[in-house]
């Protein structure tokens, strides 16, 4: 099982329509991520609540069809 | 993700009776996944007491534990009852001090050595 990277950056954006979207391919393996996600609806959001907002738009695949994503969450400068 | 009600019972008793806990995959002494390892060692190095629980062993808890803090994935570290976050988290918290901090707002020694 695996994704690929523009299927990740699309849900999470369908999820968080104004977020800035990196993603990083750790391994090669279609398994191992990283994403970077800035968006304003983070602001006064724990990092909890910030990276569970993600795992959402990713509907559930985080910890099954993706083993593992690893995650940084950043607000906006200006937000 | 299922939460059969003795296990969530058992969760509940596990983080409200130990003030650090850690739901992992292995023990920390023999952890079996790297993300697992990665918090095990930075709890180390802040010189916590804490618990680790092995998800490995149980399945219902292994599934539980992802609905009770809504977290699709191991490790999830608790203190004081609360869920403070998994690998990513810990990690970012550990580097900024917040996670010193934290333990130390909640009455909990740090630096302990053994």
């Amino acid at each position: 099982m695996s994704m690929d990277a523009i299927e990740i950056e699309r849900l999470i954006k369908a999820g968080i329509p104004d977020a800035e979207v990196r993603i990083e391919d750790l391994r090669g393996d279609g398994d191992h991520y990283a994403a970077y996600v800035s968006s304003a609806s983070f602001k006064g959001c724990s990092r909890v609540q910030q990276h569970q907002m993600v795992y959402a738009a990713l509907k559930g695949r985080v910890g099954g069809e993706l083993h593992a994503l690893a995650l940084q969450t950043t607000v906006p400068i200006e937000a | 993700m299922s939460m059969d009600a003795p296990t969530v019972d058992r969760i509940r008793r596990d983080i409200s009776e130990n003030d650090v806990v850690l739901y992992m995959k292995g023990t920390p002494v023999f952890p079996q996944c790297g993300f697992s390892a990665a918090v095990v060692q930075l709890l180390d190095q802040v010189g916590v007491k804490y618990v680790g629980f092995d998800v490995l062993l149980d399945p219902n808890l292994r599934e539980a534990i992802k609905g009770f803090s809504n977290w699709p994935t191991l490790p999830q570290l608790y203190i004081k009852g609360d869920f403070v976050g998994g690998c990513d988290i810990v990690r970012e918290m550990f580097q900024s001090g917040e996670l010193v901090d934290l333990l130390k707002g909640k009455g909990i020694a740090v630096g302990v050595k053994g």
